[in-house]
């Protein structure tokens, strides 16, 4: 189907943007940025926005720095600048690793990393990696701009915690230490289909023993989440075998997983549970 | 609600002044309005890559853009690949191994692997897999498609 009329406002600066979106927000009034999420479900007329702030014109929004200890991804930044790594260091690695997973190459042409956090599917990448290592989400209206941390932005399936007249203008990762491990892990039935599960795990290795453990799972809850008890049987312990698997199932134990028409509880369970061991293995490979 | 606005698109070098409503996708830009009916609509929602065109030399979705958003942008399509009776070294490499029946998902294949090949024809056999899964063909079962492009990326990589 094609999608249904809107109005189309195509602003050059942030401050416009802000103010647009501040005068159509309470009019359904919904930000366009790559369109890759958007765009179908406006023609599946899943979504009928009345307004678009088409926000690709604003220059200021293609930034994409370091500022002290974080990487700072603007809203038109698109997955695929991060196909080579933007960055020294195991963080350049881990957003390169990542990306390969999120669609297809003419997807990741056009779709935004803010895109994707702000649209917030449970089986977004970009969602898990904003999680699992603690991103700063910043938020710009008329009336300011705040920073919402990663645990406190997601609110479910494609809900956040960013009001309508929102826009949100960039995304801030931080720096990793140069001796961090990661791995990254994803399941889904063909390429570049959504994952039906995936984890992302990062540590560092100090005398032998795991040190700052993170471990999170996406696609498999409502929303991305760190899985705490995980990450403490983990702390402390040496990076093998055994301690992958202690930490796998307590994964497995903590979830509260998804269920849909194919896939049970008891199979993201068990999925959660492989994906987090492998995740914890490629640390190490 | 919506007025229509007027703009122009440049396809194929050539410039396409044209009058339309902002939900007016690009693949409907180029056909309906622009008469360059060589690019195919497939499913409309940005998972066949039926509509694939180059944009600013980069292969897009022209289903998943707004004709509006792609003002100032240089388009290539199909019709763009031919250099006059010349065929591109992908469009022969199709025909000489069997790489579309009904042709349908074809102007798609071709410039999805053209946006990619002609910036690197060095790509690996596991990055040309990767990036030939972005499309659907349900005819070939994907091998001749494969096949084709691979003999492509060969001879545009000796052609440097």
């Amino acid at each position: 189907m094609k999608p249904a009329p809107f109005r189309y406002h195509a602003p050059k600066s942030i401050e416009e943007a802000v103010e647009t979106l501040g005068e159509v927000a309470s009019d359904d009034g919904r930000v366009l940025a790559g369109g890759q999420s958007l765009v179908p479900i406006m023609a599946f007329r899943l979504a009928r926005p009345a307004h678009l702030v088409d926000i690709n014109g604003v220059q200021a929004l293609r930034r994409l720095a370091v500022e002290g200890d974080r990487l700072c991804i603007g809203a038109c930044v698109r997955h695929a600048a991060f196909h080579q790594p933007v960055v020294d260091g195991p963080l350049g690695k881990l957003l390169a690793t990542v990306v390969r997973h999120i669609g297809h190459y003419p997807i990741r042409i056009r779709g935004t990393f803010c895109g994707s956090i702000a649209h917030a599917d449970p089986a977004s990448e970009w969602c898990l990696v904003a999680t699992a290592l603690g991103a700063d989400m910043v938020a710009q209206s008329t009336r300011g701009r705040r920073t919402i941390a990663a645990g406190d932005f997601f609110r479910g399936i494609m809900t956040t915690a960013l009001e309508d007249d929102e826009l949100l203008s960039q995304v801030r990762l931080p720096l990793l230490p140069t001796d961090t491990r990661f791995g990254f892990y994803e399941f889904s039935r063909r390429a570049g289909d959504f994952a039906l599960g995936m984890a992302l795990v990062a540590f560092r290795v100090n005398d032998g023993k795991v040190t700052e453990p993170r471990i999170a799972v996406g696609g498999i809850e409502a929303q991305p989440r760190r899985i705490a008890l995980a990450e403490q049987a983990l702390a402390g312990r040496a990076p093998d075998r055994a301690a992958f698997e202690t930490a796998a199932e307590a994964v497995a134990q903590a979830v509260d997983p998804l269920e849909d028409a194919i896939t049970s509880a008891e199979y993201r369970r068990d999925l959660a549970r492989t994906v987090t061991r492998r995740a914890l293995e490629r640390a190490v490979a | 609600m919506s007025e229509k606005r007027e703009i122009t698109l440049t396809i194929n070098g050539c410039t396409h002044a044209i009058r339309v409503d902002p939900r007016r996708t690009l693949v409907d830009a180029i056909r309906d309005d622009c008469g360059q009916t060589g690019t195919h609509i497939g499913c409309e929602h940005g998972i066949c890559g039926a509509c694939t065109v180059l944009l600013d030399g980069e292969p897009v979705r022209s289903c998943l853009m707004f004709a509006v958003q792609a003002e100032g942008c240089q388009i290539r399509t199909v019709e763009g690949l031919a250099n006059g009776d010349e065929l591109h070294p992908l469009q022969q490499a199709f025909i000489d191994h069997h790489g579309l029946q009904c042709g349908f998902c074809t102007p798609g294949f071709l410039m999805l692997a053209a946006g990619v090949l002609e910036r690197d024809p060095n790509i690996s056999d596991d990055d040309l897999l990767d990036l030939l899964a972005s499309n659907l063909c349900r005819c070939t079962g994907y091998q001749n498609i494969v096949k084709a492009v691979r003999a492509a990326a060969v001879k545009m990589g000796a052609g440097r």
